[in-house]
């Protein structure tokens, strides 16, 4: 009985460890020391830690589950947390890759400068058709960039499904907007290429995955929402989109993503610190290339044209 | 067999103790010691409180002396734009609201049913499911909180949506009945204890008066046993204005002064939790997550306070 109880004991502490570690990581107390090309743990496995977009989490997770195939002396931990998080994990210099759905900004690139002595250095992984996503039985079918700010942005106006001209079934009226946290590469890439850098109307729901978006939108007749094209479901869908009226509207797909007919593409990023060296260049590299673009377009993204890669 | 000399009077601990003929030296010394740690432990609260206040606080106070930074709009102000790129804004008011909604809504279910059930566990029921009760009830206590975001999130949700309508069904409402489910435990083992410490002579007292049950809970131990039953309403508030897991799951995450309890809202701790990560230390934004940890200590301190000096009130009537 007392074993039992030890052993529960035990059990506890172990359960609470990876928590633990993940809140040291998320308040930036962590080892600020640089990490340059993976970690040591264990014997003879080379850890290469990565986090950051949530956009990109499924994705980065099949990565690295492919990759433990082709280098098995290589363990990829991948975490998510959104993008800021990502960028400012890498900031402090506790993580080898972040993945992020937006670019890094100059004043994040002059943080990383001064804290860790190295440049962020970037990679273009693939591309993600930003879509707007509405519940299946909403009659909407396309929508104007314009639109979208008028629904979303601090000084909309849009707050009724009557304004754009549509009557949503199992729906009172008023637009249910759902956004992201703050710390979301998609909520920054909306900010700015929808809202044109004005702020977000308060009172949105604002959940923390890109999934979740979808899923909500799926739920709740009223609701509009933002996600990577690649969360899609059945239950869901997705608008046309349109730079403004009078235009042609697209829909989010691979090749209006490459051919930039669809106005909110947006290419993926890698970041890491300095050029990469050992495990984590010849993960990178494995990403560029065929296998790991494959997995680009199975995730539901748009991988890089052909030529680009090298 | 030797005479033990008197203990020394508490309070007069640090007084040479003398040494009583036989015993060891190390005896005496060893005591001596065992004496400080204990004094140390229970000092050792007031450091811990003043300690971290301290580190909050310092974590926080360059914002204050920032000149962007203006203290009446982080109070008053609705508008929480930590990370706009055209004009930072940060007021916590719709935060504040939120944070005190859910609490407020927590409570006028937790504490009737809370305390309802610690007067059912401590007169009315018999021994056998007494002891049941108070394991189960204990077994409540144990569940983290994470869980009880988790239930909130796919339970509760989908009831509150097919059952009153609402378009989310993460809001106040989910929020507060996760956060009553949560202090309910705390409220009735406390207020349980309160009530047991009643001497036995009142109740026999109101008995032998010719009181029925319910006259001797409602006229002789609620009034004896109140300074307890605040103190377990109160330590149940604490609990649901601290969470943070179960309400960031369970209220919609959304900034906005609610109007009803179907509104989804965002609370103080669930915005420290959600953007602490992404805030660059050092930052404005990272410092004013901190003040508003201070925000949050001096409401629990001015809820504490002011249930003191109505505790000292009653007493003094």
């Amino acid at each position: 009985m007392k074993n039992r109880l030890n052993q529960s004991a035990l059990h506890r502490l172990l359960s609470i460890l990876p928590a633990a570690m993940v809140l040291v990581a998320l308040s930036g107390c962590g080892p600020s020391g640089d990490r340059g090309s993976g970690g040591e743990s264990g014997p003879g496995k080379t850890v290469v830690s990565v986090q950051g977009s949530d956009t990109m989490v499924n994705e980065a997770q099949a990565w690295a589950e492919a990759y433990a195939a082709v280098a098995p002396e290589v363990s990829v931990e991948v975490g998510g947390g959104g993008s800021g998080v990502g960028i400012a994990a890498l900031i402090a210099g506790t993580i080898d890759i972040a993945n992020a759905s937006r670019d890094m900004k100059d004043s994040e690139r002059a943080k990383a400068k001064a804290n860790t002595g190295r440049d962020a250095v970037e990679f273009v992984v693939g591309y993600d058709a930003l879509a707007v996503y509405v519940h299946r039985d909403n009659p909407l079918e396309e929508i104007t960039l314009e639109q979208l700010a008028a629904i979303y942005a601090e000084s909309g106006t849009t707050t009724k499904w009557a304004d754009l001209g549509v009557t949503v079934p199992g729906c009172a009226g008023e637009i249910l907007r759902v956004s992201r946290q703050s710390n979301s590469g998609t909520y920054e890439f909306f900010r700015e290429h929808v809202l044109a850098k004005h702020d977000f109307k308060l009172g949105s729901t604002d959940l923390n995955g890109s999934k979740e978006v979808v899923e909500m939108v799926g739920n709740t007749p009223c609701a509009i929402g933002y996600s990577g094209m690649g969360y899609a479901t059945d239950k869901v869908k997705m608008l046309r989109i349109a730079l403004k009226a009078g235009e042609p509207a697209y829909v989010p797909s691979v090749d209006n993503a490459l051919s930039k007919k669809y106005p909110i593409a947006r290419p993926l990023y890698l970041y890491t610190l300095g050029q990469p060296e050992g495990a984590v260049k010849q993960y990178i590299d494995w990403i560029l290339g065929p296998a790991g673009q494959k997995i680009v377009a199975e995730s539901g993204y748009v991988p890089l044209p052909a030529k680009a890669a090298p | 067999m030797t005479e033990i000399p008197p203990m020394p009077a508490a309070g007069n601990v640090a007084a040479p103790v003398p040494r009583a003929p036989g015993r060891p030296r190390w005896a005496v010394v060893g005591e001596r010691l065992l004496e400080w740690i204990i004094r140390l432990c229970g000092i050792s609260a007031i450091l811990f409180v003043l300690g971290i206040f301290y580190f909050v606080f310092a974590k926080a106070a360059p914002i204050l002396l920032d000149k962007e930074f203006s203290l009446t709009e982080f109070l008053f102000s609705t508008k929480w734009y930590p990370t706009s790129e055209i004009n930072v804004r940060y007021g916590t008011l719709a935060l504040t609201v939120g944070t005190l909604a859910v609490t407020l809504l927590a409570m006028l279910i937790a504490v009737p049913f809370g305390l309802g059930a610690a007067i059912f566990v401590s007169e009315f029921c018999g021994p056998r499911l007494k002891e049941t009760l108070k394991i189960v009830i204990e077994l409540l206590a144990a569940i983290p909180s994470v869980v009880w975001g988790f239930i909130g999130l796919s339970v509760m949700k989908t009831v509150i949506e097919k059952t009153t309508g609402a378009p989310v069904g993460v809001n106040v409402l989910n929020g507060g009945i996760i956060l009553a489910l949560m202090s309910v435990p705390i409220i009735v083992s406390i207020s349980e204890d309160a009530l047991k410490a009643v001497p036995d002579s009142y109740r026999e007292a109101g008995i032998a008066l010719g009181a029925t049950r319910w006259q001797l809970v409602y006229k002789v131990l609620l009034p004896a046993a109140k300074t307890g039953l605040l103190a377990a309403v109160l330590l149940g508030v604490g609990r649901a204005i601290g969470e943070t897991m179960a309400v960031l799951m369970a209220t919609g995450h959304a900034v906005n002064v609610p109007t009803s309890v179907l509104d989804p809202v965002r609370t103080l701790t669930a915005t420290i939790a959600a953007e602490l990560g992404e805030a660059p230390e050092g930052s404005n934004h990272y410092r004013v997550l901190f003040l508003i940890g201070v925000l949050l200590f001096t409401i629990t301190f001015v809820i504490n306070l002011a249930a003191d000096l109505v505790i000292r009130g009653i007493r003094r009537k």
